[in-house]
């Protein structure tokens, strides 16, 4: 059964179209990528199925259970974990902190809680900059601390979104090991929205594609990246 | 207890214990001027504790928490006056009353997305209602006030809180004491890295798991709670209420400027503001009084200089400065 089960949602803003009638699933333990270009809604996505927004109509079942609806802080105590494409850490805590505070929701206590944050800092190459303020670091180091944070709340299911943005390419090869080392290793079931194809192609099995707020293709990746609607309207103008 | 004291540098802890034991045996060597005024500035240094709270560390501006004190005091002025119980059960009803008003104002801002600029203005709001409403509450004395009977000075009676400054100066030192511990084991929680979270940024807050609402809501009631005392304070040390004077604006104002000067969200921020600000306003009117000079609003226009001064220089406050130049900040 699939741990992630959307069907047919749709989300409208003020007669903008963002999504409509998009399904996907994503099994237990797998990484997919959603792909698409700028506006596709990729993002609103993201966010209907964190309970940022609720779809004006479908269903998303996660773990068995329907969650559309639900607040956001249900949904990560439901076991899916999200990182913003606007990172948005606590600019005033340290690195450290912004990741013990992610790290609370799934341990009894704050010391077991820093703990869990120190081992998430290190598996993300952090832990030297871990009494740093947030706010003192690079963009690349904020997405990187986004995604600490949301590791660090024990997810099912992680949601990230263009964590590679303006990274370098062998910044990209590190996080994109971290990413198959913690999937290896804990099972973790990654769904993950990128620009940077070399990312894509190197961690998803499975690729969905919207354009226009609608799915216009998935699969595999070889097999996505040749699709002549996904070729047209987004991979194209790389291509030719 | 060993967590109250974590991470503190050996130097913080003996720079700790030195000002308490300062402040110990302060009263016993100044004068009545002065230990009036120690007392006034312990007030507003557990009030800044209290509103700090709230707003430091959850990040929820209350501009209005004159309406605590406020309430707080007639709470157990009524309960004392009226039906003869000892402040210190008033207290509870006090409690009781401040945080059911926390509660009814963070309901319906938090649950109807107020938040912000408008939650700080519904804060002054409400404390303008209860403040008419008292005004016109004539078995409470109305706009015409409510007065302690005020007992012989010579004897001091802790359980009814009638007596000398000098016990009104320890019962205000022993409460600044504990909020200081209270707040410090606050933030070294769960609630406390709640409440930090949803003050950095509430949607990522949300996103990792805390429910926003029900964060807010207790930061709200705590800190109305333990506001509620100062007010009880307030009530048996001066003996009379106003609905005027004690719901006033100014004066919620007042109780926000030592934590805001001393350092926002920090432990020590507001007992610093507290010791900077109220000497200086005093001395300052002290002075003027002397010269013969009468200006009025000489110190609200003193507070603004302050604030500015502190806001241009000192963003973070006068503390976390001076923390550092001294070597006292907590290791992580
Ligand atoms: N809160 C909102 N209110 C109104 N319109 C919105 C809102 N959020 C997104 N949109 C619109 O919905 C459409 C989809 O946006 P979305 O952010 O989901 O795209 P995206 O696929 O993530 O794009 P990108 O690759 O640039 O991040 C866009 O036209 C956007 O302007
Ligand atoms: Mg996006």
């Amino acid at each position: 059964m699939a741990l992630l089960e959307v069907v047919g949602i749709g989300k409208h803003f003020r007669g903008l179209r963002a999504l409509h009638d998009v399904s996907f699933s994503i099994p237990q333990g797998a990484i997919h990528a959603m792909i698409g270009p700028n506006g596709a809604g990729k993002t609103t996505c993201f966010n209907v199925v964190a309970g940022v927004y609720k779809p004006d109509g479908g269903s998303i079942r996660f773990d068995g259970k329907p969650i559309a609806g639900l607040r956001p802080d249900q949904i990560c105590r439901a076991g899916i974990g999200r990182t913003f494409q606007v990172v948005k850490p606590f600019p005033g805590l340290s690195v450290l902190d912004n990741v013990v505070v992610g790290a609370l929701n799934a341990s009894a206590s704050v010391a077991q809680a820093r703990k869990e944050a120190m081992r998430v800092l290190e598996l993300l190459h952090l832990a030297d900059k871990a009494k740093h303020p947030a706010a003192s670091l690079t963009l690349p180091e904020r997405k990187r601390v986004e995604v600490a944070r949301a590791m660090a709340t024990g997810p099912k299911l992680l949601l990230l979104d263009e964590v590679m943005a303006g990274l370098r390419p062998t910044e990209v090869d590190e996080m994109v090991a971290v990413f198959r080392r913690v999937n290896q290793e804990t099972g973790l079931t990654i769904l993950l929205i990128e620009h940077v194809m070399r990312a894509v192609m190197a961690l998803a099995q499975h690729i969905v594609v919207l354009h226009y707020g609608e799915k216009i293709a998935e699969g595999a990746p070889q097999e996505v990246v040749k699709d002549p609607k996904v070729l047209e309207c987004y991979l194209g103008e790389e291509a030719l | 207890m060993n967590m109250l004291f974590d991470g503190l540098p050996r130097r913080a802890l003996v720079a700790l214990g030195l000002f308490l034991a300062v402040l110990l045996v302060a009263p016993w060597l100044v004068n009545a001027y002065i230990l009036s005024l120690l007392v006034v500035v312990l007030y507003f240094a557990y009030a800044g504790q209290a509103w700090n709270v709230m707003m430091g560390f959850a990040g929820q501006l209350s501009l209005g928490h004159s309406l605590y004190v406020g309430l707080g005091a007639y709470a157990a002025a009524m309960m004392f006056t009226k039906f003869g119980v000892n402040p210190w059960v008033g207290l509870l009803v006090a409690v009781a009353t401040t945080t059911a008003m926390g509660a009814i104002i963070g309901f319906l801002a938090f649950r109807f997305g107020i938040g912000g600029v408008y939650f700080a203005i519904l804060t002054i709001a409400f404390s303008e209602f209860v403040r008419v409403g008292f005004d016109h509450w004539p078995w409470l004395g109305g706009s015409g006030g409510l007065f302690l009977p005020v007992a012989n000075l010579s004897s001091n009676d802790l359980l009814n809180l009638r007596g000398a400054p000098i016990m009104f100066y320890y019962v205000m030192l022993a409460m600044c004491v504990a909020a200081l511990g209270f707040c410090r084991w606050l933030l070294g929680s769960r609630l406390g890295y709640y409440w930090q979270a949803i003050r950095e940024n509430e949607d990522a807050a949300a996103a990792l798991g805390i429910p926003v609402f029900r964060y807010k809501m207790i930061a709200v009631m705590l800190s109305s709670a333990m506001t509620a005392f100062a007010g009880v304070f307030y009530a048996f040390y001066y003996n009379n209420l106003f609905p005027e004077q004690i719901f006033s604006m100014g004066r919620s104002i007042e109780i926000i400027l030592g934590p805001i000067i001393g350092g926002l969200g920090t432990l020590i921020g507001p007992i610093v503001g507290a010791f900077v600000l109220t000497p200086l306003a005093d001395g300052l009117s002290e002075l003027l009084q002397w010269a013969g000079i009468d200006v009025p609003g000489v110190k609200q226009v003193f507070y603004g200089i302050c604030l500015l001064l502190v806001v241009v220089f000192l963003p973070n406050g006068i503390w976390p400065m001076l923390a550092r130049r001294l070597g006292l900040e907590r290791e992580h």
